[in-house]
């Protein structure tokens, strides 16, 4: 096997607050191969999105990399000086968000700022520059894209603007595409074409992809892989589908247990009990602990990392392992 | 980051993490002190005239004066005690700060959030009224009133509440209007409750915090304003003057060396007015959801 | 429909944009200026049993809150009727005020439904108090009843919003919405802001409630596992209009409109296979303007089956299976069509010619 695309290790990303540090990011290690997609799946607060910015750099201050390394094609990409990450991003990894406004300028016709995007890494001329806007435009699926090309972002609907903004950051063929609950903000028939498209387009390009989401289903529609985060940390990883049929940590089970889509309709959910905890007061050890039906005292300790053919879990007591 | 206590708690406990606004609040607080305590503290009652002598007009600070004590600030044109008359100016400034602000306050909140509730033809006269007087510079309206209405305390208030309501309200009118469509308020009007409830219940005290804002920056312009009409010699009587008056009065003897009659003064009236919003600004902040962390 | 519980019939609401300011120049010299007003709700029958749970369903735009807030008495109806039990929700008249208390409402946004000023105890007795349900000395130990029938601690009456989590919140404003006694209540997406873990606690509270109160439940949302989940019927809503509506699983399973087809088509599901190779179905092209819905069926420019029909004829919501109902000209229908008067082809034909 060659070696990944992207290698992050024991990355640990912190707020300094008022009430102390938030380890929004609590040593999370895990890699993307070329054309691989990763689904990052978790909660609100698991720390999925800040484990996505971490990545490119993008931590707002006071926020800051503790500790960790970002191999990208085996450099670490940490603590690089700011006109050497920018390089980066953009051209070898771009990201998309849940709210494309903020990678929309609102003053700015799309194709004034798809044309800045291009020129902040290559020279390239008007003429064309344009054919790649449109190119790129129609390749998301955007009808008339000439024309579209003169629109400012207002004059799209939600979901288009959500197309141009995956337009912009798939314009100089990344290696990596970084997505933060791209669909989460539209509605499912429109979701629907947009997933469809983005799983053509990262197979066609050869796009390796990290699809962050608090979505299983569209994950598991999604990913190669999937990393299950909680409180900061990934409990589980490992093949999409493996994972999800028959998972190892508690918290995955859990929470594919309170989709509806699983339960006999008018049942009660087996829900998880309690609330995620807060990421400034951890539970020593097994930061799901306090949730889990299966904890034990000594759960108050680190659990072991196991590894299990192409699988990972964090866990003391793994579902359907013998001990 | 759940805590248990109450917004107003939090509030406090909040402002205390910035050291300007507790040090402007502590200066406030020395000020308003001194200025409640000035009969108590000052040397001289400057608006005694029996005690006045002439001797001991324009005496630079340190002093001492036919009366035997020292006159630390010096002394202005009719021999008064420039600090005994600074702390009664004071008095008077921030008594009619904060009475014309109170007044303002009560006034403007009621008329634009009056106007937010009832919307339609009322609201939109009322708050295009409101747009038309805050197009109107705030002192050229006081001078002119206060000018038709004559010296005197009450019309000086009366001035300076009908130069500034207008701020209030717009600013009632714009939280009120927010706070309309919230949620809490369709849920409040859902129940159903009387809609006078839900105004006083829940929209005014939601629409609160933007009118403290307002009413900490009034309450020093509203000071700088009475200054600045006194000045004008349309404030109040000179026999009571408050902290603009002693510098209208020490100006004509600025350009001959007796800076201390409007400079010490002036001083005291740059310092209250600062605290002042040091305060507010910090309030701003905290109340600004924008801003917050 | 008459036998409901909960009737709406022919109930439309329109809003109109106020114009821009050179166009009302304009019409104040009485030039000639368009109009428009968006139909949000259009001409919508919709009727619960007492004790009946009714998911309404479709995606943002369609007109579902606007109908939910019609239903719980926040906003009067531009044309139409609406009552419980036979009464009206709303008065009549230039200032439309809410009339009666059997109906209340759970908003989407846990954070913006409670007054962050006043204390969770203070709130939830604010309205059993005022309607006399119970009296200012008894109102505490209500409260902290109630409190406890939502699964929160009883005391937590003197904390203030901003010390729960966003499921904590969701059941204090539930508790709110119950300690008024209602018979119906109108949730609007209460489930939509949680996390999954935390959504799971919520449906199991809904579940749980009905069980004991005998509740009708309105549950508005665009998530059909969750509709699926909870509701007996289920009413699909596109650009205004109920498309199709009839008991949860048999929609769900034998879809009679495209429209519903294509959602169902469109949600993505649980994938537990290697490899499995995902395909969607999805709808073609974009929601119409709300503004300028297309005319005729307003779906017939996305449906894969549209005819000439289409274009030109409003579909009537007909029955189509006993129970069902579905408005599509081409819907396919299981009743031997002896009981139906509004759905025979002929009465249709002729009832086409009416309304166009």
């Amino acid at each position: 096997m060659s070696a990944p695309l992207l290698d992050v290790s024991g990355l640990e990303t912190q707020f300094p607050t008022r009430d102390g540090v938030v380890r929004a990011v609590n040593g999370v290690s895990f890699t993307v191969n070329r054309g691989e997609i990763l689904g990052l799946v978790g909660e609100s607060g698991s720390g999925k999105s800040v484990t996505g910015f971490s990545l490119i750099g993008l931590v707002d201050a006071p926020g800051r990399i503790a500790a960790g390394s970002v191999k990208l094609d085996g450099r670490d990409i940490v603590g690089l000086p700011n006109d050497e990450l920018r390089a980066i991003r953009g051209k070898r990894i771009s990201m998309v968000f849940q709210d494309p406004s903020m990678t929309l300028n609102p003053v700015l016709t799309v194709g004034d700022q798809m044309l800045l995007a291009l020129r902040a890494h290559e020279r390239i001329s008007a003429g064309d520059g344009r054919r790649r806007c449109v190119a790129a435009l129609e390749q998301v699926g955007i009808p008339d894209p000439g024309r579209r090309l003169d629109s400012y972002p207002h004059q799209f609907s939600g979901g288009m603007r959500q197309r141009v903004a995956i337009a912009i950051a798939l314009l100089h063929k990344p290696d990596l595409v970084i997505a933060d609950e791209p669909t989460t903000a539209l509605d499912v028939s429109i979701q629907a074409q947009i997933l469809t498209e983005m799983k053509a387009l990262a197979r066609d390009t050869g796009t390796a992809m990290i699809w962050i989401s608090h979505d299983l289903a569209t994950v598991s529609s999604m990913a190669d892989r999937i990393a299950v985060m909680y409180a900061g940390r990934i409990v589980e990883s490992g093949p999409t589908a493996t994972v999800l049929r028959d998972p190892r940590h508690p918290y995955t089970r859990g929470l594919l247990d309170s989709l509806p889509a699983i339960a006999q309709a008018g049942e009660d959910l087996a829900s998880i009990p309690g609330t995620t905890p807060s990421l400034l007061k951890l539970p020593p050890g097994c930061p799901f602990a306090p949730r889990c039906p299966r904890a034990q005292p000594v759960c108050a300790n680190e659990p072991p990392l196991a590894v299990e053919g192409d699988r990972t879990f964090l866990c003391h007591f793994p579902l359907g392992v013998r001990a | 980051m759940i805590d248990r206590a109450s917004p107003l708690a939090r509030f406090f406990g909040e402002f205390r993490e910035s050291r300007a606004a507790v040090f402007g609040l502590v200066v406030v607080g020395l000020m308003i002190g001194l200025a409640l305590l000035a009969p108590l503290i000052t040397p001289q009652d400057p608006y005694d005239l029996a005690s006045l002598t002439l001797r001991d007009a324009r005496r630079p600070p340190g002093y001492v004066g036919t009366a035997g004590f020292t006159h630390w600030l010096g002394t202005d044109a009719q021999g008064r005690d420039l600090l005994s008359a600074i702390l009664y100016g004071l008095r008077i400034s921030i008594q009619m700060g904060l009475v014309a602000g109170a007044i303002g306050l009560v006034l403007g909140a009621s008329v634009g959030t009056t106007a937010a509730y009832l919307g339609g033809r009322v609201e939109a006269f009322v708050m295009r009224l409101i747009d038309l007087q805050l197009s109107f510079p705030a002192i050229l309206l006081a001078f002119v009133i206060a000018a038709l209405l004559g010296q005197g305390k009450w019309q000086l208030v009366a001035a300076l509440v009908a130069a500034q309501y207008a701020y209030f309200a717009r600013t009632a009118h714009g939280a009120a209007a927010a706070e309309r469509h919230k949620d809490y308020v369709e849920a409040a009007l859902s129940t159903p409750l009387p809609a006078r409830r839900v105004v006083f219940r829940h929209i005014l005290p939601n629409a609160l915090p933007p009118l403290i804002v307002v009413a900490t920056v009034q309450i020093a312009s509203a000071i700088s304003l009475e200054a600045t009409l006194s000045f004008l010699g349309v404030g109040l009587p000179p026999t009571e003057p408050s902290l603009g008056m002693l510098i209208a009065n020490g100006f004509p003897y600025m350009l001959s060396g007796r800076y201390w009659i409007s400079i010490y003064p002036g001083v005291a009236l740059i310092i209250l007015i600062f605290a002042v919003n040091l305060v507010g600004d910090q309030i701003r902040d905290q109340l600004n959801p924008r801003l917050r962390r | 429909m008459t036998d409901g519980f909960v009737t709406a019939s022919g109930v439309s609401r329109h809003f109109t944009p106020s114009l821009p300011l050179g166009e009302r120049i304009v019409a104040a010299f009485g030039g000639a200026v368009e109009r428009r007003s968006v139909r949000a709700v259009d001409q919508v029958d919709l009727s619960l049993r007492k004790g009946e749970a009714l998911g309404l369903v479709g995606e943002s735009g369609c007109g579902k809150t606007t109908l939910g807030r019609m239903i719980a008495g926040i906003l009067p109806p531009s044309d139409g009727a609406l009552a419980i039990a036979g009464e009206p929700v709303m008065t009549c008249g230039a200032s439309p005020r809410k009339t009666t208390t059997r109906v209340q409402m759970v908003f989407q946004d846990p954070f913006a439904s409670l007054d962050p000023r006043m204390r969770i105890g203070d709130a939830l007795a604010e309205g059993p108090i005022h309607h006399g349900l119970v009296s200012k000395a008894g109102a505490v130990a209500y409260v902290r009843d109630w409190l406890g029938q939502v699964g929160l601690e009883p005391d937590y009456v003197s904390r203030y919003p901003h010390q729960f989590s966003g499921g904590q919140r969701q059941r204090v404003a539930i508790a709110r919405a119950l300690a008024m006694r209602p018979d119906v209540l109108v949730c609007d997406e209460p489930v939509a802001s949680l996390d999954v873990s935390i959504q799971a606690q919520i449906i199991n509270l809904f579940l749980k409630l009905r069980r004991e109160l005998d509740l009708t439940l309105l549950f508005i949302s665009h998530d059909l596992g969750v509709v699926r989940h909870l509701c007996d019927r289920v009413a699909i809503m596109y650009l205004g209009r109920i498309v199709e509506e009839g008991p949860t699983h048999e929609v769900y399973a034998d879809p009679r409109h495209p429209y519903t087809q294509a959602l169902l088509d469109s949600v993505p599901k649980l994938v537990l296979e290697e490899g499995a190779e995902v395909r969607f179905k999805p709808i073609q092209g974009e929601l119409p303007s709300p503004l300028a819905p297309p005319p005729g069926c307003h779906f017939h420019l996305r449906c894969p089956f549209a005819a000439e029909r289409c274009a030109v004829e409003r579909p009537t919501l007909r029955p189509v299976a006993t129970g069902r109902r579905a408005a599509c000209h081409f819907a396919k229908t299981d009743l031997n069509i002896i009981t139906g008067s509004s759905s025979s082809p002929a009465v249709i034909a002729s009832g086409a010619k009416q309304s166009s």
